[in-house]
């Protein structure tokens, strides 16, 4: 080639960025424009909603079908419901995978490895097995519209959580346990006040998938929960949204403003704590 | 007593205490139930009456006479042959994109994993108005380059297609496992074929994909299994305020997961329901031993066999 070769590798270079960019920014849009939709007919007007051509920005906004949305159906009481549930499902699962993270990570009994690879291969059952015969058991013991089916099962720990805890536990020197038991310390205590203020990045990490994943959970309350006063967040949405399909009693803006405060608190959750949700999905991705 | 034992005991005794609650729990909640659910499902039972044992009735009335089991069964594998391919070759370009050494990455990242971390039933309403046919997001947009758009999750025939397209959305998940899976390569192999003069094609293909190859795997695998379970969104977009309408049009999004539910929790046939997920159990294990079977030709592990 006759072309002055100088600029060439810049020019092929600012084409490559420029490409790269185009790409990032439509896929972007292509993940955006629905939240936008989305936020867009939360604020629009009954006539809003339904108009041609569409405007996107409402003239006037209506900030007051989000007020409305929590008048119509009990909206602080789903979410005290849901925090409630939410809450006390990872304080159990921290404090349960921590233990038996700890046994399979620091202890050193028979048959222990046979149980870890049971554990770990308890994660590829399809919940549906167990489904019905946990039903019917905790519909015995009169549970079947209280929280309790949906908290009780986390005090027994999650094989994923555990697997993950019982990585991180590894990476702890021993040497500390060994100086610690020197010291005539138990392991509770080794447990308790050496290793678990040292794993605070894997309980952050577990904590907010434990929490995200309680949060939107929706089969278990629809099981177990029968009266709308015992109903979570995500149940209470989909009442919400029987309403209008079934009856038209409810305005599509309106249960757009009911959808985005559903999805507002775990969305926050996961902006502010980005960096352990990404180290525990990379842990996770790893296993395979 | 504690002090008659020896230390060797003690600390079998205090290995056990630590993983009791698992192991309770296994006992308690996986075990139990997994050999309740193998006798419910050689039973009749409505939990009105006690149960009765009926052999393989069930199994034999799913397989030859339940034409409802055979669509489950038909729109499931619909749904796992076009959403899992579509979300791993969308999560894939979308990682290698991120992983390019540009400004700004956090930042796309954030915008494309976050619906993956959002509300189903919320995520779920969200898209019942983008689909709507007159005033949703999507035939406004198909009217303005004046293409009539289908009646999306109102057609018998756009219903699936709608919910796959709707799970591409959910993609962060998978791009974050591949984006892990690309930022662990080592730079030196891509040094090494500068120096063999590859391209960015085949050092794409020769160090790249089977460096990823164990994550290309993992997400295929928790992929399928993923998609076999499909429930909350065909749950929530297709039913009315009338228990039971879930899965129309006709059938249509009647997911295997969904008609499990329903027998179970709407008609209450719990035999028939467990020998349902019986079924579904021995279907994904096949699958996933297939998968097993098969990586060992692509997958390529660090280190040799594991």
């Amino acid at each position: 080639m006759t072309h002055p070769t100088r600029s060439r590798p810049a020019l092929q270079h600012l084409a490559r960025t420029v490409i790269l960019y185009g790409l990032l920014v439509a896929f972007s849009a292509l993940f955006l424009v629905p939240v936008l939709w989305m936020i867009s007919a939360s604020l629009q007007d009954q006539q809003g909603v339904f108009a041609s051509p569409y405007a996107w920005i409402p003239a006037s906004p209506r900030w007051d079908n989000y007020a409305t949305v929590t008048t119509i159906f009990p909206f602080w009481r789903y979410l005290a419901n849901t925090l409630l549930i939410t809450l006390s499902v990872t304080a159990a699962t921290l404090l349960s995978c921590s233990l038996v993270a700890y046994g399979f990570a620091r202890l050193r009994f028979p048959g222990r490895d046979v149980l870890f690879a049971l554990c770990l291969s308890t994660m590829m059952l399809p919940g549906q097995v167990t489904m019905i015969p946990l039903y019917v058991m905790f519909a015995r013991l009169g549970w079947v519209d209280t929280f309790l089916p949906l908290i009780v099962p986390a005090l027994f720990g999650t094989p994923f959580y555990i697997f993950l805890l019982r990585q991180f536990f590894l990476t702890i020197p021993q040497e500390y346990d060994e100086a610690a038991l020197l010291d005539g310390a138990s392991h509770l205590r080794i447990y308790w006040s050496i290793v678990m203020p040292l794993a605070r990045p894997a309980l952050a990490t577990v904590a907010l998938f434990t929490f995200v994943g309680a949060w939107n959970d929706f089969f278990g309350p629809l099981v177990y929960i029968n009266s709308p006063q015992n109903a979570t967040l995500t149940l209470g949405l989909n009442m919400l949204k029987a309403q209008i399909t079934g009856t038209g009693l409810v305005e599509w803006q309106v249960l757009m403003a009911g959808a985005l405060l559903v999805m507002l608190p775990n969305v926050a959750v996961f902006l502010l704590s980005q960096k352990h949700f990404v180290k525990g999905l990379a842990v996770g991705g790893l296993r395979g | 007593m504690i002090t008659l034992l020896s230390s060797r005991h003690r600390r079998t005794l205090g290995g056990y205490a630590f993983i009791a609650p698992w192991l309770l729990g296994f006992l308690l909640l996986t075990l139990g139930p997994m050999l309740a659910s193998v006798a419910l499902s050689f039973s009749s039972w409505t939990m009105l009456s006690p149960p009765s044992w009926v052999g393989l009735v069930n199994f034999e009335r799913i397989i030859a006479d339940d034409p409802l089991f055979l669509r489950s069964l038909w729109n499931t594998a619909y749904y796992v042959v076009l959403a899992v391919p579509l979300t791993v070759g969308l999560g894939l370009v979308l990682a290698l994109l991120l992983n390019q050494p540009l400004k700004g990455m956090t930042a796309f990242r954030t915008i494309f994993f976050l619906p993956s971390v959002t509300n189903m039933v919320a995520v779920s309403v969200l898209w019942l108005w983008v689909f709507n046919p007159e005033f949703g997001l999507l035939n406004r947009a198909l009217a303005l380059v004046g293409v009539e758009g289908p009646l999306w999750l109102q057609s018998e025939a756009w219903a699936k297609p709608s919910l796959v397209l709707m799970s591409l959305w959910g993609v962060g998940g998978t791009m974050m496992v591949f984006l892990a899976a690309l930022q662990g390569i080592p730079t030196e192999l891509y040094e090494a074929a500068d120096l063999d003069g590859a391209g960015s094609y085949r050092k794409f293909l020769h160090v790249t994909l089977p460096m990823i190859s164990p994550a290309l795997f993992f997400s295929v695998v928790i992929g399928i299994i993923g998609s076999f379970q499909v429930f909350t969104q065909a749950f929530v977009m297709t039913g009315t305020a009338q228990p039971g309408s879930e899965g129309g049009p006709n059938n249509a999004t009647l997911f295997y997961v969904l008609y499990l539910y329903k027998k179970a929790f709407q008609e209450f046939k719990m035999g028939y329901a467990s020998a349902l997920a019986w079924i579904l159990f021995f279907v994904v294990l096949a699958f996933t031993m297939i998968q097993t079977r098969l990586a060992r030709r692509w997958v390529h592990y660090e280190g040799g066999d594991r």
